[in-house]
């Protein structure tokens, strides 16, 4: 390797930087949507790069269903704390307590779907024209076709036909009032290369993305944490697994996968040598082929 | 490890879909879920095996229309190294599309039917390879299962493409006669085509040099934003954050800020905690001056002794992508790097047809035209020429009614 070629590592980075300053330079309220995911947790460790000793030019944005893990809320506050940037909390239950959404009923009852209606109100309330998000390319064939600036139209929407190219590493972010624009400064990188970041980095993690022990429900043939969240009934049996998370959603859509991966070196040869993509724990994927299309069409990230 | 990205050009007529899915599926780069929806879906070849164009299907929208809207891209890696793969039709109403994903790529594989040769499609793919400068072309001559694997036939389409490679001007050239859909000479080496010596499709892939073209070039640094904390311990910090867009920059360097002129020497550069002697094409720093200017957003920091052109009138190549056609009364935006300033597009001097490669002198400029052009800028560019300098020397071109990107420009020269 020549003394001028970067390392895949450094020039993802590089790249996130860059856009990260770009939505900086080029608007004039954004935000940063955090889920309190490793996607997410990274992109916090790049604005850090980006920014300091500067504060970060946006305040970080939770959308908060109610029904989170309590090790991920933790992990947020404590991380707020640490960084000592501006939060903002859009609760699901205030968009369900004001009757703009209703509750899902039955076994495979979630408040994922219910969360775009708060993150929509979010951003209007406080008229954020960016939202910078975590989402990479390599999850999901809908993501695949996404730009790094995706804009939306008034109503969060996406338009596939209606994409504005994007040429070279030429960002633009002009847009009309009332429309936002979805940024996405690690689309480039793989779920893997995310681990080998957060490892190179040594970047701190909510506990439920390691191997531990939990009372665990099978359904549809996936194993599903059980809770007070999950409407359960006398079919559902809880038994003590061996588990980790491989993403970190909402706790009625996230299933776990049984492992023994207790440190980050266990969880990047798990995922090298794995034989199941990232999004397939996703219980929110499984229900059509076209999924995640659909639901972005409507304003999810 | 290093990335090599690259674009591949042809349509789905040329077994496209199929030669990515089966650099996918033989280099083992699919997962178990997405391998079962391949052996799940009823889509099957004449043969009765999988058809590995699904995986690189993409919107409901496309597999109801039975067509590729937009740029995808797939991600592969082998112990070698890591793999970005621009998916763009090919057909000519998508022009937009493969020009915004060659202009990202280091290397483009074309694609030629065996069958059919060098045709039509295969100039205009050439051409806009050419245009947007990239320094590596592999030319797969596919379905050689269809034509007996004959040597003959392989003989005559490489001939034939090295006239079109002279003609459009493209130099790096590789050929491999492949079958996308047998597998032959993509990942591993083909058994029947014994006459070929050369090396398989990935391999080559894995081992070609990436030819940075930017490396040599001198050095660029466009400012995106200046950090200033303002507290009480840092009252007097001052650093100005960007890419080093090529070339490269080092402490003490003499350093001249465009457009304003101002000259002063670099103090020190920063990433985080750490303090690197040297920034290169690609990186990401924060840059302190010795002296103080006023700098900000749009500005460049150049290296003082090899300065770039700075003009507000500038001859380049368009590639128009619009629906509405290009109007030389309205105003419009031009962004070069993190500038972004008010424009005209005072002349056109002349189309090409991308097809024939004759120039054309007929006014209206359509979507997907192409052509050179006479811009006049607001405030001045401090740009370099595009065959030079690529990652100073792209723009594009913003209509301001709409905020949609229009045009893409190539910058050629300065008018005097």
């Amino acid at each position: 390797m020549s003394k001028h070629q970067l390392d895949y590592l450094d020039e993802l980075e590089a790249e996130a930087i860059y856009i990260l300053r770009e939505v900086a330079g080029q608007f004039e309220k954004p935000a940063l949507l955090f889920s309190g995911g490793k996607d997410s947790i990274t992109l916090v460790r790049l604005a850090e790069k980006a920014f300091r000793p500067g504060k970060f030019p946006f305040p970080l944005v939770h959308i908060d269903t109610g029904h989170n893990f309590i090790e991920t809320i933790e992990y947020r506050d404590n991380m707020i704390k640490r960084i000592g940037e501006k939060l903002i909390v859009g609760h699901v239950q205030d968009s369900i307590d004001e009757g703009k959404v209703v509750e899902q009923k039955g076994k495979n009852a979630s408040r994922n779907a219910l969360q775009t209606v708060t993150l929509l109100d979010t951003i209007a309330k406080h008229q954020f024209d960016a939202c910078i998000g975590g989402a990479r390319r390599d999850e999901e064939k809908a993501r695949a076709k996404e730009r790094i600036f995706s804009v939306r139209d008034e109503f969060g929407q996406w338009d596939p036909k209606r994409q504005r190219p994007e040429l070279w590493n030429i960002f633009n972010g002009k847009i009309h009032k009332g429309e936002n624009v979805r940024v996405f400064p690690i689309s480039n990188w793989t779920e893997l290369d995310v681990w080998n970041y957060i490892r190179r980095e040594k970047i701190d993690l909510p506990s439920i993305y390691f191997a531990h022990e939990r009372d665990c429900i099978t359904r549809n043939g996936q194993l599903m944490a059980a809770s007070p969240f999950l409407n359960m009934d006398e079919d559902d049996i809880i038994t003590k697994q061996n588990v980790r998370f491989r993403t970190v959603g909402d706790m009625t859509c996230t299933a776990a996968v049984e492992s023994y991966a207790y440190h980050i070196d266990d969880i990047i040869d798990e995922i090298s040598a794995s034989k199941i993509s990232e999004r397939g724990a996703r219980m929110d994927d499984k229900v059509s082929e076209a999924a995640m299309e659909d639901r972005k069409k409507g304003g999810y990230f | 490890m290093d990335i090599l990205k690259f674009i591949t050009a042809g349509s789905v007529d040329d077994g496209k879909s199929t030669l990515i899915g089966r650099l996918l599926y033989d280099s083992e780069s699919i997962l178990a879920d997405q391998l079962e929806a391949l052996h799940r879906s009823n889509r099957k070849n004449d043969d009765g095996s999988i058809d590995l164009a699904i995986l690189t299907d993409g919107l409901k929208a496309e597999r109801e229309q039975g067509i590729t809207i937009d740029v995808a891209y797939k991600y592969f890696q082998t112990e070698k190294r890591k793999f970005i793969i621009a998916d763009t039709p090919g057909h000519i109403q998508y022009t937009r599309n493969m020009v915004t994903g060659a202009s990202n790529a280091n290397l483009a594989i074309i694609l030629i039917d065996a069958r059919k040769g060098v045709i039509e499609q295969t100039t205009r793919h050439s051409f806009l390879i050419s245009l947007l400068g990239l320094p590596q072309v592999v030319v797969c001559i596919n379905k050689m299962d269809m034509v007996d694997y004959s040597e003959e036939v392989y003989n005559k389409i490489v001939a034939d493409y090295k006239v079109l490679a002279e003609k459009v001007g493209l130099e790096n050239v590789t050929y491999i006669p492949v079958s996308a859909l047998k597998g032959d000479n993509i990942v591993y080496p083909s058994v029947n085509i014994g006459w070929y010596k050369g090396e398989s499709l990935l391999h080559l892939l894995e081992t070609i040099e990436i030819k940075i073209d930017d490396s040599k070039a001198h050095a660029r640094f466009p400012v995106q934003w200046v950090v200033r904390p303002q507290t009480e311990e840092l009252h007097d910090y001052r650093g100005y954050a960007g890419r080093v867009s090529s070339g490269s920059f080092k402490v003490d360097d003499k350093v001249t800020v465009l457009p304003s002129g101002f000259n002063s020497t670099i103090e020190k550069i920063e990433l985080l905690d750490e303090e690197p002697e040297e920034a290169f094409a690609g990186m990401s720093v924060t840059i302190h001056l010795k002296d103080e200017i006023d700098i900000s957003r749009g500005d460049i920091l150049v290296n003082t002794h090899y300065q770039p052109e700075v003009s507000q009138q500038i001859e380049a190549d368009l590639c128009w992508m619009d629906t509405r056609v290009l109007d030389t009364t309205h105003t419009y935006f031009i962004q070069h790097n993190s500038k972004v300033t008010r424009c005209r597009i005072q002349e056109v001097l002349y189309k090409v047809n991308i097809n024939t490669l004759e120039k054309e002198y007929n006014e209206d400029f359509k979507l997907n035209d192409i052509g050179r052009i006479v811009i006049k800028t607001a405030e001045p560019l401090a740009f370099d020429l595009y065959q030079n300098n690529k990652a100073n020397g792209g723009a594009i071109i913003i209509d301001s009614r709409t905020n949609v990107t229009v045009g893409a420009l190539m910058l050629r020269a300065t008018v005097e």
